[in-house]
């Protein structure tokens, strides 16, 4: 018969119609903004600066190495070094940066900054609603804009997060023991040195 | 190849003398033409006798990029050429510079790639049906049960390497990522819903008198004409070439997988269609092996370096079968860390040389379709 | 399928007198390719296309890259009389010094083509081509009288590097617009001065960016 294919094609369409009003699979659309689709934990939006504890400036992370910066494909990244340094999570003196600008207009979302940074101190974020009037300043976030803490990390990517913290746990531990070993052994020799002192003011007094 | 066949191309130039030729810009603002594209046509009534397309609105000199940035930076650029492919564009880069440095990669991250390269493939299918569709003028009802099954692919993305479209999740000598079971198995419920998707799109379109009447016997290639136009892909196979990458290189782990390679006869709008949709069934079925059979195991050569990836001087030419054709990377290494020359081949670009000939002696709706059949997408045409 | 060295003989057997050197491709990819004179190119190409037995029917990507002028400078031994004081009187004597040699390799511009064949399913084979200088002999023969894919491909090159190509049916910019005039690929190109606000400028983006918004302010003064 003369148009059986679209009829066919009718009764799909029809089909799909009625279903929609009872069952919830065929109902597709997400009523944005009231309604928000389920977040992935592993979508990246655009990166943000680690930092632990309570203070932002003590506890950040980065040591101003310039690795993401000189790997970022567009070149979105700008760092300017510090003059003094900061103790760092194991207690080390780093350099920090005193300027960290992000050209979010400019960045890609490429992830590649996170991937390169060896100090764990730059990860993505999920934040998208970032829209603003200002043409020109308005999506240059700076160190301070950037700068969210580790437990804003572990609620975005709890995964990643715990992942990251054993790793820097384990660091700090092979650190202390180090310095442990270190302080034993350098308590031993200051254990041994009285003892070769005290013949020689006996003798000195015998001498006298 | 007799010069009889030639002469098709040897065409004498179309000269407007009594100024009856209606010439027509089509585009670059036009909804049906696949992006920023113009084709400069001139009609004889409703006719077509010449069509000259005109490109480069959306040039971002990728290739000029390539040669600044380093191997792994232009990694997210590859992402934006096919931007609706981006895993198999990064596939068709990490193929080339492997072969230009010589690594190799673990079988886990194989397997990986395939998934996530004939997810791509399912995904770039439906939704080149469902723009096909939307020229002919439905409105948009097949392309929104198109990117309804779509979408449960670009959350499985999502998931895996972080991001929808732009996905950058290759790397030279594996994968960045390792998915988990969770992330296989959810893989694998998809799978089991497509077979049903493609049933409800097949009903809908297949047999439709109107699909039939307007893209049957509409925009012929011939045989001859696409093998020496260096057309790659559907279109090739449409016209009734047998010519699949997959099958040609035995790249990757292909060879372990059975599936079939449809072939058209005719080489019209309503083959290159069909074959788009027969090509996502056996898609369908490679996943199908694919996740029954992934190994364990690294995704990643632990020889390879991410930072000061220096590849050894040198060039090489590396594809895979995209699926808009075949997509090739030429690489010209100097030893330094960025490459002397980057090239890509872009499977748009060459299959569009024989769009004036599809077109010739249809009205300026056929043109939209053939267009559309051809299936390009701008950002790899300029790049 | 045949080594580069047997392409080279049946090549040189069908067509005789045609310039053909092997290319050798150092690397671990092995992809070495042919080097063709222009004079010669075409009929070649014909003779790759329908010969039985290789069938390259497809050819499949047409680059073109660019070698600019190289200065090289060479330490070479030289024995040349020179006066020297010897025992306090002037003689001349025979000394071998080392000098500095320089001389400037001419540059070209250079189109790699790669074929394969679909009926016999095996490829690539990779073709070049040199062009006499950079500026002003950069014509070389088209292949797309031989194969119609070279025809968006070569316009291409022909747009962003310069070569022109005898025989193409239509050449024309096809990337960039019509009215432009340099050719972008090359290493010498400079991009010219429109310079966009660019918050996160550093290295010598930063001193051109600076240098423009100095021309811009300048400007702006003047026209005041």
């Amino acid at each position: 018969m003369l148009g059986e294919g679209i009829l066919k094609g009718l009764a799909e369409t029809a089909r799909n119609f009625a279903g929609s009003f009872v069952s919830k699979e065929r109902l597709t659309t997400v009523q944005y903004p009231e309604e928000r689709a389920p977040a992935i934990e592993a979508s990246r939006v655009f990166p943000f600066l680690v930092y632990d504890g309570p203070e932002w400036e003590a506890g950040l992370r980065c040591v101003a190495c310039q690795i993401c910066e000189k790997e970022c494909p567009p070149k979105c990244i700008y760092i300017e070094k510090s003059k003094d340094k900061k103790p760092d999570y194991v207690g080390k003196l780093q350099i920090y940066p005193a300027r960290f600008d992000i050209d979010v207009s400019v960045c890609m979302s490429c992830q590649i900054c996170v991937e390169v940074c060896p100090f764990e101190a730059i990860k993505m974020d999920t934040e998208f609603e970032l829209a603003t009037d200002d043409r020109f300043g308005g999506l240059l976030h700076d160190r301070k804009s950037l700068a969210k803490s580790n437990e804003y990390y572990h609620t975005i990517h709890p995964t990643e997060a715990a992942e990251v913290d054993a790793r820097l746990a384990e660091e700090k531990a092979k650190v202390e023991e180090k310095a442990r070993a270190a302080a034993a052994a350098a308590a031993a020799k200051a254990a041994e040195a009285p003892k070769s002192e005290a013949p020689k003011t006996g003798e000195g007094t015998e001498a006298q | 190849m007799s010069e009889l066949e030639l002469e098709s191309w040897n065409r004498p130039p179309v000269v407007d003398m009594d100024g009856d030729l209606l010439e027509v810009a089509m585009g670059p603002h036009h909804p049906s033409t696949h992006g920023v594209f113009r084709m400069d046509v001139a009609l004889d009534g409703e006719k077509i006798v010449k069509l000259k397309p005109v490109f480069g609105y959306l040039h971002r000199n990728h290739e000029k990029l390539g040669e600044g940035n380093s191997y792994l930076a232009s990694m997210p650029y590859t992402d934006r050429l096919d931007y609706i492919c981006s895993m198999t564009n990064n596939w068709a880069y990490a193929v080339a510079v492997e072969k230009l440095a010589g690594q190799e990669v673990p079988e886990r991250a194989e397997y990986v790639r395939v998934i996530v390269g004939e997810l791509t493939r399912v995904q770039n299918h439906a939704l080149s049906v469902g723009f096909l569709i939307q020229d002919m003028g439905a409105s948009g009802t097949p392309l929104m049960y198109a990117f309804k099954a779509r979408e449960n692919i670009l959350d499985l993305f999502e998931s895996l390497s972080g991001s929808r479209m732009m996905c950058n999740y290759f790397r030279f000598g594996g994968l960045r990522v390792d998915p988990t079971a969770e992330w296989l198995d959810r893989t694998r419920q998809v799978v089991a819903e497509l077979p049903q998707f493609v049933d409800e799109f097949e009903q809908l379109l297949v047999s439709n008198e109107i699909l039939m009447a307007r893209t049957q016997g509409v925009g012929v290639l011939p045989k001859e004409l696409a093998r020496n136009a260096g057309a790659t892909g559907p279109v090739l196979r449409a016209s009734g070439i047998n010519y699949d990458i997959r099958k040609v290189d035995h790249y990757g782990i292909y060879d372990r997988f059975s599936f079939k390679v449809p072939l058209g006869e005719h080489g019209d709008v309503y083959d290159r269609f069909m074959i788009r949709l027969l090509e996502l069934r056996q898609s369908i079925e490679i996943l199908e092996q694919a996740l029954k059979d992934i190994p364990g195991g690294p995704v990643m050569d632990p020889k390879a370096k991410i930072r000061n990836f220096r590849p050894k001087a040198g060039e090489a030419y590396g594809r895979i079968e995209a699926p808009k054709g075949e997509l090739g990377f030429y690489l010209i290494s100097d030893g330094g860390p960025n490459p002397y020359r980057y090239r890509v081949r872009p499977p748009s670009f060459v299959n569009l040389t024989t769009l004036e000939d599809m077109c010739l002696g249809h009205n300026v709706a056929d043109v939209v379709l053939i267009l559309g059949s051809i299936d390009i997408v701008l950002g790899e045409v300029d790049r | 399928m045949k080594t580069v060295e047997e392409i080279k003989a049946a090549i040189l057997a069908a067509v005789p007198g045609a310039g053909v050197t092997v290319v050798q491709n150092p690397g671990p990819a092995a992809q070495h390719s042919l080097l063709l004179d222009a004079a010669h190119a075409v009929a070649v190409a014909k003779f790759l296309r329908d010969d039985a037995e290789l069938n390259l029917d497809f050819l499949s990507n047409v680059t073109g890259v660019d070698w600019p002028d190289k200065e090289i400078a060479e330490k070479v031994k030289v024995t040349k009389q020179v006066e020297k004081e010897v025992d306090g009187a002037l003689t001349t004597v025979e000394e071998t010094v080392e000098e500095t040699r320089k001389h400037v390799q001419p540059g070209y511009l250079e189109v790699v083509y790669h074929l394969f064949s679909m009926e016999k399913k095996h490829g690539p084979v990779v073709l070049r081509m040199r062009t006499g200088n950079r500026s002003d002999q950069v014509t070389l023969p088209s292949f797309t009288p031989v194969w119609r894919s070279a025809d968006f491909q070569e316009r291409e090159v022909f747009d962003l590097y310069g070569v022109v190509f005898e025989g193409h049916p239509d050449l024309r910019r096809i990337l960039m617009w019509d009215e432009f005039k340099d050719h972008p690929m090359r290493k010498d190109y400079v991009d010219p001065d429109d310079f966009e606000y660019e918050p996160t400028a550093h290295d010598e983006v930063l001193k051109r960016a600076q240098a423009h918004q100095e021309k811009v302010a300048a400007a702006m003064e003047a026209g005041q």
